[in-house]
């Protein structure tokens, strides 16, 4: 199930990038796309993890809440820059990941270093290193409202 | 209007230019050189708008897979001093 | 139309303005980590206004599925860049210049103070 959906997306990618609609480009998508489904099973990167499909429904709720958060975010980064004085508080800290699953994880310490103005450094199990321009930022993250939001959305909401 | 996009993006290349030569870290210089990369690509969009050929992006697109694969293997050679280095051997 | 094209252009000149930002900042700020944050600011708000803007220009075609394309390659493999350049960084054992260093939070038999506290000077 998972592959056949996986090949599908494959394949309509194949056509959305050539837009062309000859019988021999037809084929030649499916037979690329054949083969990059074999190779993928082959080295077992159809799963849970590396192709997530249960989660693109929370996907699509999840992005344009991020997709604010990186304008907001960015808006400050901006302002710190163009500031005649240039007094930013670089700060580091470490969080708490709340997720269960390692694509939680991932998608919340992207979704961090995705936001100008913090970037994670390092991983260790559940615990994330975080670097931020401003000590706002690190304590924003530290009172957890993005972490409560990644967490809704790994469990599809 | 285009051409002012593209003037815009120029400078901003240059600036970072800048960044690349002066360093001092030779971190700096790497995010500088992707910066430069990423520039590349916006570039050459809006570039292919003002030419009135949009199938430049196309281009685009491939320099943004090559790109990232050319500053991870410089990260990775960097830190590790091997491209073909495992991290799980560290824990083995 | 006309009120569309206008917002493109607002939209493609806002994506220059933070280009411009990002690459002046990573001139300006300190150390390479701040100077990091600047660039994600080109990533991220300058590419994507910028592309939002071309995207309208398009209109309803395969150049706007493809610019669609070119932007989720950026939003997706900036911050793994981002990413892999911090923690490269950190373990060459490049310091921060830090105004504060909460990092020892967590270490209090694991309770976290609260967000408010005073951290740790470094």
């Amino acid at each position: 199930m998972r592959v056949i959906s996986f090949g599908v997306i494959l394949y309509l990618f194949w056509l959305a990038l050539s837009g062309y609609f000859k019988p021999f480009l037809l084929i030649g998508g499916l037979l690329s796309t054949l083969f990059v489904l074999y190779t993928a099973r082959r080295m077992k990167l159809i799963d849970a993890e590396s192709y997530p499909a249960h989660l693109f429904p929370a996907a699509s709720t999840y992005w344009p809440w991020l997709l604010w958060e990186i304008i907001k975010a960015g808006w400050a980064v901006t302002k710190a820059v163009l500031r005649p004085k240039l007094d930013i508080t670089p700060t580091m800290t470490r969080v708490i990941a709340t997720q269960t699953t390692p694509a939680g994880i991932a998608t919340y310490g992207n979704s961090i270093t995705l936001t100008p103005g913090t970037i994670t450094t390092g991983v260790d199990g559940n615990i994330l290193t975080v670097h931020a321009l401003e000590r706002g930022g690190a304590v924003d993250l530290e009172e957890g409202g993005m972490d409560a939001r990644v967490s809704r959305f790994e469990k599809g909401g | 209007m285009f051409a002012a996009a593209v003037l815009a993006v120029i400078a901003a290349l240059v600036l970072v230019v800048v960044r690349v030569l002066k360093g001092p870290t030779l971190f700096d210089r790497v995010l500088a050189g992707n910066t430069v990369g990423t520039l590349a690509i916006i570039l050459l969009t809006v570039l292919g708008f003002l030419n009135g050929r949009p199938e430049w992006i196309d281009i685009a697109l491939t320099y943004g897979v090559l790109n990232l694969i050319g500053t991870l293997a410089i990260l990775k050679f960097v830190r590790h001093g091997d491209l073909a280095h495992d991290a799980g051997e560290d824990r083995a | 139309m006309i009120l569309l094209d206008a917002a493109s252009w607002l939209l493609i000149l806002a994506g220059c303005f933070f280009i411009l930002v990002g690459a002046f900042g990573l001139l300006r700020l300190p150390d390479v980590f701040t100077r990091a944050h600047s660039a994600s600011l080109i990533d991220t708000l300058g590419a994507g206004f910028l592309f939002a803007g071309l995207m309208i220009q398009a209109g309803f075609t395969q150049v706007t599925l493809k610019l669609l394309f070119v932007l989720l390659l950026l939003f997706f493999t900036g911050p793994v860049i981002t990413h892999a350049l911090a923690q490269a960084a950190l373990q060459i054992g490049l310091k921060p210049k830090l105004a504060e260093d909460r990092r020892g939070r967590l270490d209090e038999a694991g309770t976290a103070p609260a967000p408010d506290g005073q951290g740790r000077p470094s």
